[in-house]
């Protein structure tokens, strides 16, 4: 036997279910970020992403990232099933804090690389490459 | 995977303290997990999850790859080399296997 508030509260539940997916994969990108930078701020500037402003084709993107001073950098694509694509960490060793990679893009979408600095700050880049043909293998 | 083959460029020569480009490239599948056979089957994920390299027992770079890295990965970076030795590269697969490549390096 349903009373009415119980009625309300079981469509209430459902709408809320029904919502968690697109809450989750929305969430993905900032999970990532937060993932990487542990929730401190992120500044834009100081990293210079390369990559082509059209990609005929998803499955090899050229990219390049070049962030002085970084001592780690990750790179995500937002528009794809998981964000995640590559952390980059820089040793001793290192020089120029550069690196140069293929990746695959499913669809048009923003790619993002947040670097880190030597002194533990975080600064951010982002490109919208736009893409003929998804490279997921849908 | 059987007959991996990895293949590393260094420039020519380099000045002790340089910064120098290494191009590594590596033949493998990268299996990115998203992918579904004919049977709509998601095929498993099979990718190098790291790669890594060493100057002279230095660490230069330590990558993380994830199932967005294309096929046949390719890893573009720069290296200081304060004095002539040897690079040594590592890729970590999911299935456990680790393909390494040396390469000695003279500065003039």
């Amino acid at each position: 036997m349903f009373t009415r508030r119980d009625t309300l509260a079981i469509g209430v539940g459902a709408a809320a279910a029904s919502a968690l997916p697109f809450a989750a994969f929305a969430a993905t990108v900032d999970e990532a970020i937060a993932a990487f930078t542990g929730g401190a701020a992120v500044a834009e500037g100081g990293v210079t992403i390369t990559a082509p402003e059209i990609a005929e084709n998803g499955n090899t993107v050229p990219v390049t990232i070049e962030a002085p001073g970084a001592a780690e950098i990750t790179l995500l694509a937002t528009g794809n099933p998981a964000a995640e694509v590559a952390v980059f960490k820089f040793g001793p060793g290192a020089g120029n804090a550069m690196v140069a990679t293929r990746i695959r893009l499913g669809r048009t979408q923003d790619i993002m690389a947040i670097a880190k600095m030597a002194d533990g700050s975080f600064t951010s880049a982002r490109v919208e490459v736009k893409v003929t043909i998804g490279g997921c293998g849908g | 995977m059987t007959d991996v083959r990895p293949r590393i460029r260094l420039p020519r020569s380099a000045a002790a303290g340089d910064s120098i480009v290494v191009k590594t490239l590596i033949n493998h599948d990268m299996e990115s997990g998203q992918r579904r056979n004919s049977a709509g089957e998601i095929i498993p994920r099979q990718i190098v999850n790291r790669f890594t390299c060493e100057y002279a027992g230095v660490m230069v770079i330590d990558m993380t790859l994830h199932g967005a890295i294309s096929a046949n990965p390719y890893i573009e970076f720069e290296a200081v080399v304060p004095a002539s030795g040897d690079f040594v590269f590592t890729w970590y697969d999911d299935n456990g296997e680790v393909y390494t490549s040396t390469e000695s390096f003279t500065v003039a």
